[in-house]
């Protein structure tokens, strides 16, 4: 944090270390009036409803008050992990989580490679364009244009079927074992684009006289994608890897939600979409809270360590 | 290292004839495999899209029949005649126009406002309140105890449940710091001279200087709000004047995904009867009402490209 600020504040550094003093405060009041109203209102919607967890070492009843509450220690917690529903739907989590950052790491930079080849720069900013225009449509618009391609006369279908490669529609939504497929699949379709951008950033403040060097020694495209390129960008993809490492049960809530039906569930149900029906469909507030909280924790557990990892490694730190 | 000085041109030439001609051939085939790539990308992206822009504008009862690709068959404005006919969903485009500029707004202001008092370095709060923000940026007290937040503060089933516990986001803070502090500090002190207030000086000075990296947040945080439907499945779908375009978009598209043209699913989109047997089909209104929720961001961010390509990387740029 204070790396960007040493820099330049030599001239100010008198300024930086004031003490509270009511003199202080009243000098920078505007400062004050305009910021702590709104840290109160993070505080509020950000940090006090995590008051809201006692609810997983209790049996809540909406209709008690706080103290009238029967405390039942970790009873929700032990009850979720002996649960064989909440251990499919933490396989389904992790599986499709992993499923996302491999295809998503790949395909984007892939992609960022072959764009960074292109150089005609009308032909490249329109492939450009055009590939971030999924990321700005919904996942309800997604979910439904992946739903009218995989249907039994969809596109999909329609053209393996005059391939010949299959003999009759292939039921792509009503089959558990291409639920994973289809969610990374459409992950993939949906921000692939958006993703290469930081990449190209990357690539963009490659030294050029890495190329100019790669071509004195007569190296290929390929050697100098391999070579200079892929090294370049090394460092952003570590850093984005390990940022990813927090959100690993983060394998979304929308696209399962809306893609998964009855023959799939075994397939396609997450830990948010766990949450979602003990907690607000079926008022089992406890132990939907208690999937909620195991979620955060590990994930900033995951965090943490990936901090420390990141620090061992001479990266930036992510904290 | 002398060579770099003389003109690339001849040098190159003399020093590497053979690796020119031996890259050109290789060269050839690279770009040709790569323009085919990306062709195919662009028709992979774009083709579900056109081809539901076309459904749009196709006669319902023809387009069950298939064969519809990239050109409407009995070209048709009727479904948008329906849908705009349909109160339901005029009123939820409605109100996802208010929520989103609504959002916007308040974002933009706020969260700048904020980002200016945390880039003061001689704000004595500086440090904490930066804290907290950032804090919130790796948890979250989830679904559960969130829902009770809202129903504590009375925003279940309201308007203000879209755009209060959305004001501001941590992340959309540092990219506008960070932007902040590139602005020279010359600017701030010749006004403080002058007699300015913090407040004046955020208004006056660095609000409008800080117009680049708001077109991006402004960019990010409507394409959120127009594209969010969960707050309002959950908080406000009691309530049928509250709903969202892509809401209502939602039940649309689960309808019919679980029963096909089921006519009454049609008639729940408020189509008169007769219109429904005829031409209106729910495909051919579903497609309708997807192009009506894509437009208006599709129109708008091919313009904001060079502006949201820098505020990512200023973003990814970490405290």
């Amino acid at each position: 944090m204070e790396e960007t600020v040493v820099k330049d504040s030599a001239v100010r550094k008198p300024k930086k270390n004031k003490k509270i003093t009511w003199a202080v405060l009243k000098e920078q009041r505007q400062l004050i009036y305009m910021s702590v109203p709104l840290m109160a209102y993070i505080i509020l919607f950000a940090y006090v409803p995590i008051w809201g967890w006692t609810m997983a070492f209790q049996d809540y009843k909406p209709a008690r008050d706080f103290s009238e509450q029967k405390w039942v220690g970790f009873k929700h917690f032990e009850f979720l992990f002996k649960d064989d529903s909440f251990l499919q739907v933490f396989r389904n989590t992790l599986a499709m989580s992993v499923i996302n950052i491999i295809l998503g790491f790949t395909t984007a930079i892939i992609l960022a490679l072959l764009l960074n080849e292109i150089r005609k720069v009308f032909w490249k900013r329109t492939v450009q364009t055009i590939s971030y225009l999924p990321h700005f449509l919904s996942w309800i618009i997604v979910t439904g244009i992946v739903a009218t391609s995989l249907a039994s006369d969809g596109i999909i279908n329609d053209i393996l079927m005059k391939l010949h490669l299959i003999k009759e529609p292939i039921q792509w939504l009503s089959e558990g074992k291409y639920f994973w497929g289809i969610v990374g699949a459409s992950h993939v379709w949906k921000e692939v684009g958006w993703n290469t951008i930081i990449y190209l950033a990357a690539m963009a403040s490659i030294d050029p006289a890495l190329y100019e060097a790669a071509d004195m020694d007569g190296a290929s495209r390929y050697r100098k994608m391999f070579h200079v390129t892929l090294p370049g960008i090394k460092p952003t993809i570590i850093i984005l890897l390990i940022m990813q490492v927090g959100h690993i049960l983060e394998a979304g809530f929308e696209v399962q939600y809306l893609l998964g039906n009855g023959l799939v569930v075994d397939w396609s149900q997450t830990i948010d979409i766990f949450v979602l029906k003990y907690g607000l469909a079926q008022g089992n507030y406890s132990l939907a809270t208690a999937a909620g909280i195991f979620k955060t924790v590990v994930s900033v557990t995951l965090l943490l360590i990936a901090n420390g990892v990141a620090k061992r490694l001479g990266e930036e730190r992510l904290l | 290292m002398n060579n770099q000085t003389i003109s690339p041109g001849p040098a190159t030439a003399a020093a590497a004839t053979k690796p020119v001609r031996k890259k050109s051939v290789e060269s050839i085939l690279f770009n040709t495999f790569n323009t085919l790539f990306m062709i195919g990308l662009v028709v992979v992206t774009l083709y579900p899209f056109l081809n539901t822009i076309v459904v749009s504008l196709n006669a319902g009862n023809d387009t069950i029949r298939g064969g519809i690709y990239l050109w409407p068959r009995e070209f048709t404005w009727q479904n948008y005649k329906a849908v705009f006919a349909s109160g339901t969903i005029y009123d939820a485009f409605w109100i996802s126009v208010a929520r989103t500029v609504l959002s916007t707004l308040l974002n933009l202001g706020l969260t700048t406002m904020l980002a200016y008092t945390l880039s003061r370095r001689e704000y004595v709060f500086r440090k904490p309140i930066t804290l907290i923000f950032i804090l919130t940026m790796y948890f979250n007290a989830g679904l559960i105890p969130g829902y009770f937040l809202m129903k504590d503060l009375n925003l279940i089933n309201s308007f203000w449940v879209y755009v209060i516990p959305s004001m501001i986001s941590a992340f959309n803070m540092i990219v506008i710091r960070t932007y902040i502090g590139t602005i020279p500090e010359s600017l701030v002190e010749s006004a403080r001279i002058d007699g300015a207030g913090d407040f004046k000086i955020f208004i006056r000075i660095i609000f409008p200087l800080c117009k680049p990296v708001l077109a991006t947040i402004a960019l990010f945080v409507a394409v959120g709000a127009w594209n969010s439907w969960f707050d309002a499945f959950i908080y406000t779908s009691s309530r049928q004047e509250l709903s969202t375009l892509q809401y209502e978009l939602m039940k649309l598209l689960s309808s019919s995904m679980n029963a096909n043209s089921n006519p009454a699913v049609a008639a729940g989109a408020g189509m008169t009867k007769d219109s429904a047997v005829n031409m209106v089909t729910p495909i051919s209104i579903r497609a309708a009402v997807t192009v009506v929720a894509s437009v208006p961001i599709l129109l708008v961010y091919p313009f904001l490209q060079k502006y949201f390509v820098v505020g990512l990387n200023v973003g990814s740029v970490k405290e």
